[in-house]
């Protein structure tokens, strides 16, 4: 008898697995990446305390001067100065706070309208479905920039008209996402409980459906502020974007197209800060998918 | 396979619907089109035969009709900038943008492909690491900059390649770099997982049990079934080429679609933007559409789903 229930001391290893399992989720966290995203978030948002120089006014004196590491660098002037004179490391920090607002605004709208969508698509079916749904095929096979060159040309060039293109470029895949979530839960045991309990339309949706969603929406916004960022620094490149003298990444890339060979650092820097600030992000959203929803791993 | 034929066409055609009806209004709501043409030195009769050509004194459903029909036939209008059809401008245009689109797609199948599978059958190795980190710029680097870091580093600093323009043949090198790159990295990816997920079904298993050579099961059981996935991306890369082309084309001074598009714009010729802008939609609409039904074709599962 002994020798039995000394074998059922076999419990303890999956506990100990799970522990183990944890501490290797936690060890692959990505440290250099939440780092690089910490930074971003935080030039964003206290730029006026961080950035030594104004970003908009420059000095004529000290035009294209080096960043501080070359020969001709000044500690005045970290990474260098641009065409104008202006300093590159303020242009960049503010450059993150107007990357950081595109990017609340533009997921905070488009999100917010694609998931209403996808919801009620979702939801109800039938020809409300089919309309979202046929919508959301239409807009995917718009190209994106396209779209915005008629809109500025035809509307102007504003920060409204961005928000606006940006928001109807990412509401789509939140809008098929979500139906896609919704369509699987709307068949659970518990939302006909809730049903047959009397509970009403809205309260199902928001309050027992929504809550479902949200990992998908968490992952689906991660991976979208790379795309986000991409887009609204193209635009900005081309001349469709942001209006100057704000320092928008893409803006400031293009300030430096014609001086590649003269100083080649007022393209370079902002456009280092957008590969990292993606591929932060991009990390970060893997991980984040990895961690909350398994099943998602096999879509990389 | 009829229905889904029907479906898939009708809804290419509403999606190109959508876009010209899209211009159409934009192009009522900036203001009196008869403005871009004419100043204050214009006669009262250019205005009048203005008001005639463009249908203002009808109904704006009817001038919609007549916009639609005049696109139909190819009439865009005349550019204001050189004052002649602006579809002739774009037939100039065309091929500098095909070369480079092409171009493109192959370096992205070249580069993309390969790394792919060796990444997977070699994972770990440097091959691996290098494809990793082939993925990770192309997936994370703005294109446009990417762009200007090549034209930096191999023709201003190394002088290998000329740094912009069509004049040489080699000129088409460092754009199509540009603009594959992406494509390159999306390719690589899918590959990869595709062909780890693959490498490990029961079917591949089956495969080395029953003592087939690694080669074979690499190059005929795996990769033919991991190719679907990368199949469907190429379509929709046909079309995003076309859009990718604005940027690289404006970055390197590449006389196609995409930098007459920007010069449009920057111009305020807005005949010329919007007849662009029809001719990109047509072809990436019409690339979607054939990539769908080879798909189809290929793929039973498509065209009962």
């Amino acid at each position: 008898m002994a020798e039995i229930t000394s074998g059922i001391t076999l419990a303890p290893p999956p506990v100990r697995a799970r522990i183990a399992r944890r501490a290797g989720q936690l060890r692959r966290l990505p440290l250099i990446p939440i780092l690089i995203l910490s930074i971003f978030v935080v030039a964003g948002l206290a730029a006026p305390l961080l950035a030594p120089h104004n970003p908009e006014r420059g000095e004529v004196r000290a035009r294209n001067q080096p960043p501080v590491w070359l020969e001709g660098g000044n500690t005045k002037y970290l990474l260098g100065t641009d065409h104008l004179g202006r300093d590159m490391l303020s242009r960049v920090i503010y450059g993150a706070r107007i990357s950081l607002v595109v990017v609340a605004v533009t997921l905070g709208i488009g999100g917010t309208i694609g998931v209403v969508l996808g919801l009620v698509s979702g939801y109800y079916g039938g020809w409300l479905e089919e309309l979202i749904m046929r919508l959301v095929d239409i807009k995917l096979a718009i190209p994106t920039i396209l779209l915005a060159l008629v809109l500025v040309l035809a509307l102007g060039q504003s920060f409204l008209i961005i928000v606006v293109i940006l928001a109807i470029a990412i509401w789509p895949r939140f809008a098929r996402n979500t139906r896609g979530e919704v369509l699987q839960l709307k068949t659970m045991d518990y939302i006909a409980l809730a049903k047959v309990s009397g509970a009403s339309t809205p309260r199902i949706l928001f309050k027992h459906i929504f809550p479902g969603v949200v990992n998908t929406l968490i992952i689906l916004s991660t991976l979208e502020v790379g795309i986000v960022i991409l887009l609204e620094s193209t635009l900005s490149f081309l001349g469709a974007g942001v209006p100057p003298p704000t320092p928008a990444w893409g803006s400031m890339v293009a300030d430096g197209r014609d001086r590649m060979a003269v100083a080649w650092w007022i393209s370079t820097m902002p456009g280092v800060a957008i590969m990292l600030v993606v591929l932060s992000m991009n990390i970060f959203g893997d991980w984040l998918r990895d961690m909350l929803d398994p099943r998602l791993r096999q879509l990389e | 396979m009829q229905r889904f034929l029907i479906r898939r066409i009708a809804m290419a055609m509403i999606t190109l619907l959508a876009v010209t009806l899209i211009i159409f209004v934009l192009s009522r709501a900036a203001g009196d089109p008869r403005h871009v043409y004419l100043d204050d030195y214009s006669t009262q009769e250019d205005w009048d035969r203005l008001t005639l050509n463009l249908g203002l004194d009808r109904p704006y459903y009817q001038q919609y009709a007549m916009f639609l029909k005049d696109a139909v036939m190819g009439r865009f209008g005349e550019s204001i900038k050189e004052g002649r059809p602006s579809m002739e401008i774009i037939i100039e245009r065309l091929p500098a943008t095909f070369q480079l689109g092409v171009a493109a797609f192959l370096f992205s199948v070249v580069v993309g492909v390969p790394l792919g599978i060796l990444s997977a059958v070699k994972r770990g190795t440097v091959l691996d690491t290098t494809g990793k980190l082939v993925a990770l710029v192309g997936q994370s680097a703005p294109v446009f900059w990417l762009g200007l870091m090549l034209m930096f580093l191999f023709a201003v600093k190394l002088g290998w390649l000329p740094p912009y323009g069509r004049q040489e043949p080699t000129s088409i090198i460092l754009p199509a770099v540009a603009l594959g790159w992406f494509y390159a990295a999306a390719n690589l990816r899918l590959l990869r997982s595709a062909m780890l997920n693959v490498l490990d079904s029961e079917y591949v298993k089956l495969a080395r049990a029953k003592g087939v050579s690694g080669q074979a099961v690499i190059w005929k059981h795996a990769l033919r079934n991991a190719l679907i996935p990368v199949l469907t991306f190429a379509g929709i890369t046909l079309g995003a080429l076309v859009t990718g082309s604005i940027v690289v084309e404006t970055v390197f001074a590449w006389p196609g679609l995409g930098q007459l598009s920007i010069q449009a714009l920057v111009g305020n010729d807005y005949p010329l933007l919007q007849a662009v802008i029809v001719i990109f939609t047509l072809m990436y609409v019409a690339a979607a559409l054939l990539v769908d039904i080879m798909y189809a074709y290929i793929d039973p599962r498509i065209r009962y789903a």
